[in-house]
């Protein structure tokens, strides 16, 4: 699905990223975790097309792809989707409006029709359904005045909506009260198959309680220090990321 | 032209004098007494609107050109302008598409504009057989029916002269502001309605359905009556962007509300806006007035600027009768070297009248927008209230935008709100629209039309469509 290959980038001359190493197969859930300042956010920014990240060496195949190369909305149309960890507000655009547009900007580079309203209705419902979300979500302007937990869980909602190949969830957990933390992490189990992956930014385990991944790799300053199964994450949790750095 | 050339030919005028017994589509440039005449006569007025023409001349000599606003361009040559053209006949204009300018061609196409409003907008000289001529019959014989009458100001001269010369400067004196008292000069033609009393004016008057008519020319004049319980919403514009040899337009709008009528007045503006460099584009000096004379009376202004290279305008709302709303929304684009200051101007002057402004400026390019507007409340306007709303969004930096609220409140009991934002188009809306799969562009819209929604609401159905259309066309190119 994905080979991210020695990715250095910088940002304002400041290097962040020092050679990343990752393959992400099909179907696989990767969870990255990491302290502060390590360089989590970079990576799934620069992995969208973020573009005051600047990518210094290295290079990430996605499905045959040069990745880098791509816009980030030729990288959506890919099938690659970032929740972002802070969403953005849109003031005066309905969620409704931009979750179709979304929906058929995606469809169209897919080669399949546009979605006509009823249909996109019928289809966005049954998502709020999952995610526990009133039908007055689509009414109100993009994630202005959302809670915390509400803007993940839309964040979420798009995610299900788009069918991406490759998620990319960047601290979703984040501001999460234990029964969104719960919500949200069942929608994002209900999206596991067999040819989907997701890569997963974290700071605690409490998420992958829930959706458990399949390789864990801890980030610090920039890079990949160590990899393991779930019980890595356990590890973490005890012994915190010192014990790492110092391994 | 040079000023050599243009000396030349004001020579030329003196010495051929304008009493000439070839009638010329069009007047030499230049303007003094005998060329007001002469219009006055071609258009074959009366003789007190002859008159009044040469009033407001006299009053326009003694003027200067106002220097206030937030605007630069270099002195306009009063004596190189042409004040008369007769009205285009077939033939003159363009013969087909094909001799008209390719990037005009694909803007109509984007707005989805068929083929033969293509070629009316383009003045392309079109068949007799034309789609449009059997909608604009049917369209006059539904407003004959219910009393409105909607005519060329010309017409209206002759048809309703009690009523033209009753109104006409009654809002917007002859000397009310320099381009105004050169509009009452030598205005060349407009619309006139007049809704009957207790008339629901059936249908949405628009220009366009005038369009084929004539063309009303640079110095274009309207006057709106709504007489006691009436309804009107009158359309201006277009928003396929006109081809216009023009450079100056000072336009006057007039619009007069009885007791408990309501007059609806939307301008869509797409006027050439000149090239990168502002080279070409149209000046828009225009007064807009309303007043609402009669109790519970309400009017309303709604506008898109998007074109000219130098927009000057203040559609305004003189609130007389008791209890009366004046209401003006408004979203200005200033791209290109584009220049735009506009705003409202809401007097308050009888018991509990209120006003509402929501102004919303996009800045793109080196585009300058000022938003400038005045609340005033005279003694005696109990309990009036004014709502003021002014936004501004930035995209790029170099542009700019200036807001200058004045307000002057001489009754207590008013009670006035005023809220100011600037914004800027953020790298994280973008991109946070880009990971969704929508095109830079398709961002940007997404992030302006969210930002102009308020005023856009206000336009009629069809029209609000047309008008985030515009607005995606005119900010191609913005980013990037």
């Amino acid at each position: 699905m994905m080979s991210i290959r020695n990715l250095h980038a910088r940002v304002d001359d400041k290097p962040i990223l020092k050679g990343i190493n990752l393959e992400i197969s099909a179907g696989e859930i990767h969870a990255i975790m990491g302290p502060n300042g390590s360089g989590k956010s970079t990576l799934s920014s620069v992995l969208a097309g973020r573009d005051e990240y600047e990518v210094t060496n290295g290079e990430v195949i996605y499905q045959d792809q040069n990745l880098l190369e791509l816009e980030p909305e030729e990288r959506a149309w890919a099938g690659l989707f970032l929740s972002f960890q802070y969403p953005v507000e849109i003031p005066g655009v309905k969620n409704v409006y931009l979750l179709k547009a979304a929906v058929n900007a995606v469809r169209e580079h897919r080669g399949l029709p546009e979605l006509k309203a009823a249909d996109f209705l019928k289809l966005v419902r049954e998502k709020l359904k999952i995610m526990q979300m009133s039908e007055s979500f689509l009414h109100r302007n993009v994630n202005e005045g959302f809670s915390g937990g509400e803007k993940k869980r839309n964040e979420i909602l798009q995610m299900q909506l788009l069918e991406p190949k490759l998620a990319l969830l960047d601290e979703t957990d984040s501001g999460l009260d234990v029964d969104a933390l719960r919500i949200v992490g069942e929608g994002i189990n209900l999206m596991r198959t067999p040819d989907r992956s997701v890569l997963l930014v974290t700071h605690y385990q409490r998420l992958l309680d829930i959706v458990k991944p399949d390789f864990v790799h801890v980030l610090i300053d920039g890079q990949i220090k160590l990899s393991g199964d779930f019980s890595l994450a356990q590890r973490l949790e005890k012994e915190g990321y010192e014990g790492i750095e110092l391994a | 032209m040079s000023n050599q050339e243009i000396d030349q030919l004001v020579d030329q005028d003196y010495k051929y004098g304008f009493v000439t017994d070839i009638e010329s589509d069009t007047l030499p440039p230049g303007l003094n007494e005998d060329v007001i005449r002469e219009i006055s006569r071609r258009k074959k007025e009366p003789e007190w609107l002859l008159e009044w023409r040469l009033e407001a001349y006299q009053k326009w000599l003694q003027m200067t050109p106002p220097d206030w606003a937030h605007v630069n361009y270099p002195p306009i040559d009063f004596q190189s302008i042409s004040y008369f053209s007769a009205p285009k006949k077939q033939g003159d204009g363009p013969q087909s598409l094909d001799d008209v300018d390719p990037v005009l061609i694909e803007t109509y196409n984007k707005l989805g504009i068929p083929l033969e409003e293509q070629k009316l907008l383009a003045g392309v000289a079109v068949d007799v057989i034309f789609d449009s001529v059997s909608v604009v019959t049917t369209f006059k014989e539904n407003l004959h029916k219910a009393g409105v009458v909607f005519c060329p100001l010309s017409e209206a001269v002759h048809s309703h002269p009690e009523l033209v010369k009753k109104h006409l400067g009654s809002i917007i004196s002859q000397n009310d502001n320099y381009y105004a008292a050169l509009n009452s000069a030598v205005f060349s033609d407009g619309s006139f309605v007049y809704i009957p009393k207790g008339v629901r004016c059936p249908m949405e008057l628009s220009t366009y359905f005038r369009i084929n008519e004539q063309n009303t020319g640079q110095f274009e004049r309207t006057l709106i009556i709504a007489e006691e319980g009436s309804h009107v919403s009158y359309l201006e514009g277009c928003t396929a962007p006109q081809r216009d040899e023009n450079q100056l337009h000072a336009a006057v709008v007039e619009l007069v509300a009885e007791t408990d009528a309501e007059i609806k007045y939307s301008t869509v503006q797409n006027w050439f806006a000149g090239d990168d460099e502002g080279k070409g584009g149209i000046y828009n000096f225009v007064t807009k007035r309303g007043e609402c004379r009669g109790a519970r009376s309400k009017i309303s202004w709604t506008q898109l600027e998007t074109g000219s290279a130098i927009t000057w305008k203040y559609p305004s709302c003189i609130l007389v009768g008791a209890d009366s709303v004046g209401e003006f929304f408004s979203v200005a684009v200033a791209g290109k070297k584009q220049q735009a200051d506009t705003g409202t101007k809401m007097i308050h002057i009888g018991p509990r009248t209120r006003s509402t402004i929501i102004s919303k400026g996009i800045s793109t390019a080196r585009g300058q927008n000022t938003y400038r507007g005045l609340v005033k409340v005279l003694p005696g306007a109990v309990d009036a209230r004014n709502f003021t709303q002014c936004d501004s969004l930035l995209i790029g930096d170099q542009c700019g935008a200036h807001t200058f609220p004045y307000v002057e409140a001489e009754e207590p009991s008013a009670q006035l709100e005023h809220e100011a934002t600037t914004s800027k188009v953020s790298e994280d809306q973008l991109f946070y629209l880009r990971t969704r799969g929508m095109t830079e562009e398709d961002a940007l819209n997404m992030v302006v039309n969210g930002f102009c929604k308020e005023v856009f609401q206000k336009l009629p159905m069809e029209f609000a469509v047309e008008a985030e259309a515009l607005l995606g066309i005119t900010l191609e190119g913005a980013v990037g």
